[in-house]
């Protein structure tokens, strides 16, 4: 872990999670430290989406515990969620952004009413600062001419920077990615990693679910691989890429670097 | 058809009922939409039972029993319980609360209909409760809301000749005494439909306009300056 003697950014202690019998997270720990970039990856299926949604409890969890920033945002004991206050867990959803593979953006406001929505509703912060943050932001993702156009007449990468840009105008301390290129044509990737490498290097917490393996390993300060609801290494990207200590993950990186090999 | 005479006669005093049709209408659907709303937002999650069972309950009544006999309860029984309301006023209460048990549903699913994406997103940025209801919600789902609820608006004005039971001066009520009066029964009750339909056409034509207008996929690209940009630049500093 970088940085190790400040206590971690976000903290996943033992977490289990369930969706009927078919249990997803089978004893999760992860810690993530300021300024750390964090690339989970990992056949499909293995609960790389599920553990990130755990982390801003859009997914609740059945065992473990959660906390981001010192806050408690959920804890579980054999199958049973405490209980905690909304406030709280809003607090520390507060200090996550999150990026969708679905954009999620809202249909009926512009993107820069997107951008302006939930700092406005939220923090009560004025109209117009709003509005001159949502515009700064919209210009760092290359999207100041966009401002004023409604999601649905831009392109899916475009409406994922707008996403993105959203969730950055909550002034979050990390960012939460859940295959945010999945969904984008091919040729519209690259725009969107771009700008994700350059919150990467101005020193933003970031978690990202990824199949870009390419990019994982640029960027990532650490990779963590996991299957069948199971962390099964984490390591350097130099490390995972070059020497991975188990089988498992070389053979899947192998399927997914070469796949026409197979 | 009537003549022009007979027109000239019944006509000030058919267009005197229609006041009150139209108040009644105008009345009862303010109430319902209100009502309509609340009862929808306490009935969204089955688990907050200590609202969801009432909100229940009251929808299943109004549902399940006849309109008029909730009319005749408001105006007949209520007086034996002490409460004695005008014709127009048991009128309005009558037919709101009952369309309001309909539009809570058009209300409960079109709220629920609302793409999970959009709760997530909204959850994620932190939105409390009420601020996503205001910003990212229900404006969402009163876009799909608004045909069934244009439905039964109309619906609602046809309805309101029912009120001419409680003794409402409507537009019903005034014709049945013209008919009485004359005898004339078909050509008082051809110039009657005639003026509902003179209302409830146009009606279901605006509500279609404004279906139309709202749909988010014919929106057309906004101008470069929006209007709303400059009413901020004046009034902001």
């Amino acid at each position: 872990m970088t940085k190790s003697e400040e206590a971690p950014l976000i903290s996943a202690r033992d977490l289990r999670k369930s969706f009927g019998h078919v249990e997803v997270l089978r004893g999760v720990t992860l810690d993530v430290g300021r300024g750390e970039v964090v690339a989970i990856i990992g056949p499909s299926g293995s609960g790389k989406t599920t553990l990130i949604r755990t982390l801003n409890a859009l997914e609740t969890i059945d065992d473990g515990e959660i906390t981001v920033d010192g806050i408690c945002l959920q804890r579980a004991t054999g199958g049973r969620l405490e209980k905690l206050d909304r406030r709280r867990i809003r607090d520390a959803r507060r200090e996550l952004g999150m990026v969708f593979q679905r954009f999620n953006l809202f249909p009926h406001l512009t993107a820069l009413g997107n951008v302006m929505c939930a700092p406005h509703s939220v923090n009560g912060t004025s109209r117009n600062e709003c509005e001159s943050h949502a515009r700064t932001l919209l210009e760092q993702m290359g999207l100041a001419d966009r401002a004023d156009n409604y999601p649905h007449q831009l392109s899916g990468g475009q409406q994922q920077r707008v996403a993105i840009a959203r969730a950055l105008a909550m002034k979050p301390k990390a960012m939460l990615f859940d295959e945010v290129t999945s969904a984008l044509d091919p040729e519209l990737v690259g725009e969107v990693l771009k700008v994700m490498r350059d919150l990467a290097e101005q020193g933003m917490t970031m978690v990202i679910v990824t199949h870009e393996m390419r990019f994982a390993q640029r960027v990532a300060d650490r990779i963590i691989v996991m299957d069948k609801g199971s962390i099964i290494e984490s390591g350097s990207p130099e490390q995972i890429f070059t020497q991975p200590k188990e089988t498992r993950t070389a053979t899947f990186l192998h399927a997914v670097l070469h796949p026409d090999d197979m | 058809m009537p003549t022009f005479d007979e027109l000239e006669a019944w006509l000030p005093r058919l267009l005197h009922g229609m006041v009150f049709t139209v108040q009644i209408t105008v009345g009862a659907f303010v109430l319902a939409v209100v009502l309509g709303l609340v009862v929808a937002v306490l009935r969204l999650s089955p688990r907050r039972r200590l609202v969801y069972i009432p909100a229940t309950i009251y929808v299943e009544v109004l549902r399940g029993t006849p309109l008029i006999l909730q009319l005749f309860f408001a105006y007949f029984a209520l007086p034996s319980a002490g409460l004695r309301l005008s014709p127009v006023v048991a009128a309005i209460l009558g037919l709101g609360l009952n369309t309001s048990a309909y539009l809570s549903e058009v209300f409960r699913g079109a709220i629920l209909g609302v793409d999970k994406g959009q709760w997530e997103a909204s959850e994620a940025l932190a939105m409390t409760w009420l601020g996503m209801m205001r910003h990212t919600i229900l404006p969402q789902a009163f876009r799909s809301a608004i045909p069934p609820t244009g439905n039964y608006a109309i619906s609602l004005f046809k309805d309101s000749a029912l009120a001419s039971t409680v003794s409402v001066s409507e537009l019903l009520f005034t014709g049945q005494v013209i008919g009485s009066e004359t005898f004339k029964y078909m050509q008082v009750y051809l110039v009657i439909g005639l003026l509902y339909l003179a209302l409830s056409y146009p009606t279901s034509r605006a509500v279609l306009r404004l279906e139309r207008r709202l749909d988010l996929s014919n929106r057309t690209p906004t101008p470069r300056r929006p209007r709303r940009d400059l009413a901020a630049a004046n009034s902001g500093s």
